[in-house]
């Protein structure tokens, strides 16, 4: 059961193999034994999960078809939940129980899924390996003394760990992309504005995408349709036509167009990473492919642009989180000024504070125009890059993270060696575009490997095509952790 | 050389859609805290904007009631600063990108001192769109401050003027115009108690010739007679301290209305950095031409269109024009009764800006609720018109009227006010009291015409008041001639 897709798990659930009941308990009860080491979940709440699910029981008696009626999937604690505590991974919301849903989470219960709980992140999704959680760092599945990525790293973990049967993530630089790698599992980061934001704490609003995180291209594709869709309640959300993200998942590779960029696979890359990813590219060509040589020359400026705007959006989102109307309010203060400062100095970590401070500078007056601005233009030539890119390739192919998993504390004490785990991944939300990671291999310390594919705007469909077809001919994406 | 004033006017004006900018949470005034503030405007985590399409279809409106440009695109900003009844840490308003630029108001400013009535044109720089913060209330909590939030996310056009202002009475008599225009357009309600149209002066003091000095903004002044008073303080302070030597340094203040007098909220050092940045929760609004024009349609006549056209076509004095176009109720009165009586456009000027003006001051009353209806006066004036009453008869129908409704006609018949024209009455009338006077008909034959009044008041008396004036007149006048 633990090992089965999602399709194979709602087909059980609507012949009665199993009850949602039954499947929510199994999966409390690993939860129960794995999770007090793994750290992925921040709440688990066995009775709302367990009411849910005999909900869900009850629409599949009635005849209910919806593919993910009754199949419990673990929610990234960055999404309101109503009567959920939702905490972002902060000291600053330890506390707050969200009186509504976040579109993505009724979308899920609209679906008859069941919530499983809310996975660990690093501090309002500020983070490269879970380190940066109040509620303690995630351990990698495959290595207990390894980082399982940030920030969507419970998830990730969570899903490795098979203590859900699939999860959603959050990507603002590779949020969802990264970890997904570190843990050996797939994620999809979609287009941006194809998810709606709301009641999704924001991090960076124009850079943030909600997506899929799961054991393979076709589960995603699912947890794609559920996720999708306008949603008025966001202006930035997309009006599109509702698709089948899985409609096109058999279609033969036959002429694909893969695109390599040079600079992906330059200095900087390990070589256990770049031969899993060569390899992999050679079995996309096995499959019909080929490959075509590109250059992304504006990408080398990605993650400085990237460290400009995201903590400049994110200095003002953080703004709300004053003491005031909820959340962490120091004990003890003086007159108001003191209030919103000691408040906020105990209530976010080291990390937060950085790129409150980093964000508060590049805004400021004649601090603007150098930063701020010219981070805005750079922003348009990576995008630009990626344009004319797609006139010569279908997708483009790399490396997800330039190592597999690291230690935890090894990267502790040095912010811009962390920055730099997301190398590959911070191009694609700068330029909106879609981006997704699949196990490819393993490094040469049994480390998962993830391999990037990028699209095109809205190609979701033919991404999760060009992944599913390559989890058909390949096993790595079924490999589970020892000891799991 | 003596000094000149230069003001320049920030009008927050309240728009009055029934729910906020970005939240679909009601607009209404003088609900109980906290009732009217919903998900968004608590700010809770993960809630994102949404505008209001109404709020900037009442900024195209003022746009196009003051010739100004509306912009095919722009874009809004968060301006950044901490404050309890500011929850998100950042007011969602617009910065270099406004809705609408380049605009003019035409003012009439009145008699005053050494200066003549006279009208004038300031120009509008800018208006944009933001949102109103809540409300701290420090009163009500011992020791601590409450928030109430019911009006965090009510929407705001922000008005801006160019400082063309030359001293407080042009102040106010371009806060008045704005006053008058944003509810005749019907896009704010004017409520000054309530908080909806507010303003912000911008005051400096040079001698002409030179430079603009250095300015001071006096902040939230919610009556026309603060704005005046206010502005006359801060003027004479300023001259005042240069005269003595000092100098202005920029800053904030407050006007304390009970001692008259402004105080120092803040000085440039002490400003907030707002670090504006375009809010990544919203796109760009986009106005299209077709938008623009069809809001255009919802327009009503302005009061200098309807003021040219009093004029031009109803032959009304520029004096009456401008006062019955000082208010869209005032207007509207107006052409309604007008429509009753539609070729003594004079006569329904004279009325009512005459006893129905006067009768609404002595009851405290405004306009929209005068008691009588404009049909009423239109009926009334009709009789007028048509000569059944006098203009004494027809203030004794007017305060009946008033006083106790009904229409002219039955008025007139009660109170048997219809005058007497029957020819053959009035010669009869008049044959007496010329056979009666006999000394004074010699008087006025032999040139002394102050006398005729002397007759026209025996003729009135002897016809108990209702005799029609001009043919009384007109028969007096021939038989006396003999």
């Amino acid at each position: 059961m633990l090992n089965s897709s999602l399709l194979q798990l709602g087909a059980a659930l609507r012949a009665r193999k199993i009850s949602s009941v039954e499947l929510t308990q199994l999966y409390l009860d690993r939860i129960a034994t794995l999770n007090p080491e793994l750290n992925a979940y921040i709440t688990v709440n066995p009775d709302m999960s367990l009411a849910q699910a005999r909900t869900a029981d009850e629409r599949i008696t009635q005849g209910d078809a919806s593919p993910l009626a009754g199949i419990p999937i673990a929610q990234k604690d960055i999404f309101c939940a109503q009567g959920w505590r939702t905490t972002c991974g902060s000291r600053m919301l330890h506390n707050f129980v969200s009186p509504y849903d976040a579109h993505v989470v009724s979308q899920f219960n609209s679906a008859g899924a069941v919530n499983l709980g809310k996975t660990n992140m690093d501090e309002f999704a500020m983070g490269s390996s879970n380190e940066t959680s109040h509620f303690g760092a995630v351990k990698n599945p495959w290595n207990r003394d390894a980082v399982p990525g940030g920030s969507s790293g419970g998830t990730a973990a969570a899903v490795a760990a098979r203590l859900c049967a699939a999860a959603t993530g959050t990507d603002t630089g590779g949020s969802i992309r990264q970890p997904a790698a570190l843990c050996g599992i797939s994620g999809l980061k979609p287009t941006y504005g194809v998810v709606s934001r709301y009641g999704m704490i924001a991090f960076a609003s124009s850079l943030d995408q909600a997506g899929p995180m799961a054991r393979s291209a076709e589960d995603m594709a699912l947890l794609l349709n559920a996720m999708a869709g306008f949603d008025e309640r966001d202006s930035t959300s997309l009006q599109r036509e509702k698709e089948d993200y899985a409609r096109e998942l058999n279609k033969p590779l036959n002429g694909l167009r893969i695109g390599l960029p040079r600079e992906f696979f330059a200095t900087g890359l390990s070589a256990d990473v770049a031969q899993a990813v060569d390899a992999a590219i050679t079995e996309y060509k096995k499959l019909g492919a080929s490959v075509v040589d590109i250059s992304l020359p504006n990408s080398r400026l990605s993650v400085p642009v990237y460290y400009v705007l995201a903590p400049a959006e994110a200095s003002s989102n953080l703004s709300r989180f004053d003491g005031v109307r909820y959340g962490y309010r120091a004990p003890e203060y003086g007159d108001l000024a003191d209030m919103y400062e000691k408040s906020r100095s105990q209530g976010f970590g080291a990390e937060v504070k950085r790129r409150i401070m980093i964000g508060t500078y590049v805004l400021s007056h004649g601090y603007y125009d150098a930063y701020y601005l010219q981070a805005q233009k750079i922003r348009r030539l990576i995008a630009q890059d990626f344009t004319e890119a797609f006139q010569q390739c279908d997708v483009i192919m790399g490396p997800t993270s330039p190592t597999t998993a690291f230690n935890l504390g090894e990267k502790g004490d040095d912010p811009v060696q962390m920055y730099l785990s997301d190398i590959y991944t911070i191009a694609v939300n700068l330029a909106g575009l879609p981006g997704m990671s699949i196990p490819c291999g393993f490094g040469n310390n049994n480390m998962p490997v993830g391999l990037q594919i990028i699209g095109n705007y809205f190609d979701e469909a033919r991404m999760l095509n060009v992944a599913h077809r390559y989890q058909l001919a390949t096993d790595w994406h079924v490999r589970t952790p020892s000891g799991i | 050389m003596t000094w000149e004033i230069v003001i320049g006017l920030e009008v927050h004006t309240q728009l009055s859609t029934h729910s906020k900018i970005f939240s679909g949470a009601s607009t209404a005034f003088g609900a109980e805290p906290n009732t009217q503030a919903c998900a968004v405007d608590l700010a809770l985590p993960g809630v994102l904007p949404v505008l209001n399409k109404g709020a900037v279809e009442r900024a195209i409106k003022f746009g196009l009631a003051t010739g100004s440009a509306i912009a095919p695109r722009s874009v809004f900003a968060r301006k950044n600063y901490f404050y309890p009844d500011l929850p998100k840490g950042y007011q969602i308003s617009q910065f270099d990108l406004p809705v609408v630029g380049n605009g003019q108001l035409t003012i009439h400013v009145p008699a005053s001192g050494k200066t003549e009535a006279h009208e004038k044109v300031v120009r509008i720089t800018r208006a944009h769109l933001e949102e109103d913060a809540g409300k701290s209330l420090h009163e009500d909590f011992h020791g601590m401050t409450g928030i109430d939030l019911n009006r965090a996310g009510t929407p705001l056009l922000e008005i801006v003027s160019e400082p063309d202002i030359r001293n407080a009475a042009e102040a106010v008599a371009y806060a008045k115009a704005l006053h008058t225009l944003v509810r005749w357009i019907g896009i704010c309600d004017g409520n000054m108690q309530e908080g909806s149209f507010r303003c912000d002066a911008n005051v400096s003091v040079h001698k002409p010739g030179t430079p603009f000095g250095t300015r001071r903004e006096i902040k939230n002044l919610n009556s026309f007679r603060f704005l005046e008073q206010a502005i006359n303080y801060e003027a004479h302070w300023q001259i005042e301290t240069l005269e003595n030597g000092g100098t202005i340094q920029q800053a904030t203040v407050l006007f304390d209305p009970d001692k008259g007098e402004t105080r120092m909220m803040r000085t440039k050092e002490e400003a907030h950095d707002y670090r504006y940045f375009p809010d990544p929760d919203l796109l760009p609004l986009e106005i299209s031409p077709q938008w623009i024009e069809e809001v255009r349609t919802t327009l009503p006549e302005l009061p200098q269109a309807k003021q040219a056209r009093y004029v031009n076509e109803l032959g009304l004095s520029a004096y009456d024009a401008g006062i019955l176009t000082a208010s869209r109720e005032m207007a509207d009165f107006f052409e309604a009764t007008q429509r009753v009586v539609p070729k003594d456009a004079k006569l329904c000027a004279n009325w009512l800006i005459g006893e129905v003006s006067a009768q609404l001051n002595r009851d405290g009353l405004e306009m929209a609720q005068c008691p009588i209806t404009a049909q009423q006066l239109g009926g009334m004036l009709k009789r007028i018109a048509d000569s059944t009453i006098s203009n004494a008869g027809a203030k004794d129908v007017f305060r009946t009227m008033w006083a106790e409704g009904g229409d002219a006609d039955a008025i007139i018949e009660a109170k048997g006010l219809k005058q007497v024209s029957d020819a053959g009455a009035l010669e009869k009338i008049v044959d007496e009291i010329i056979a009666a006077n006999p000394a004074q008909v010699a008087e006025y034959r032999g040139g002394k015409e102050k006398v005729f009044g002397f007759f026209v008041g025996l003729a009135m008396k002897a016809s108990k008041g209702k005799a029609n004036p001009a043919q009384m007149n007109e028969i007096l006048k021939r038989k006396l001639a003999g």
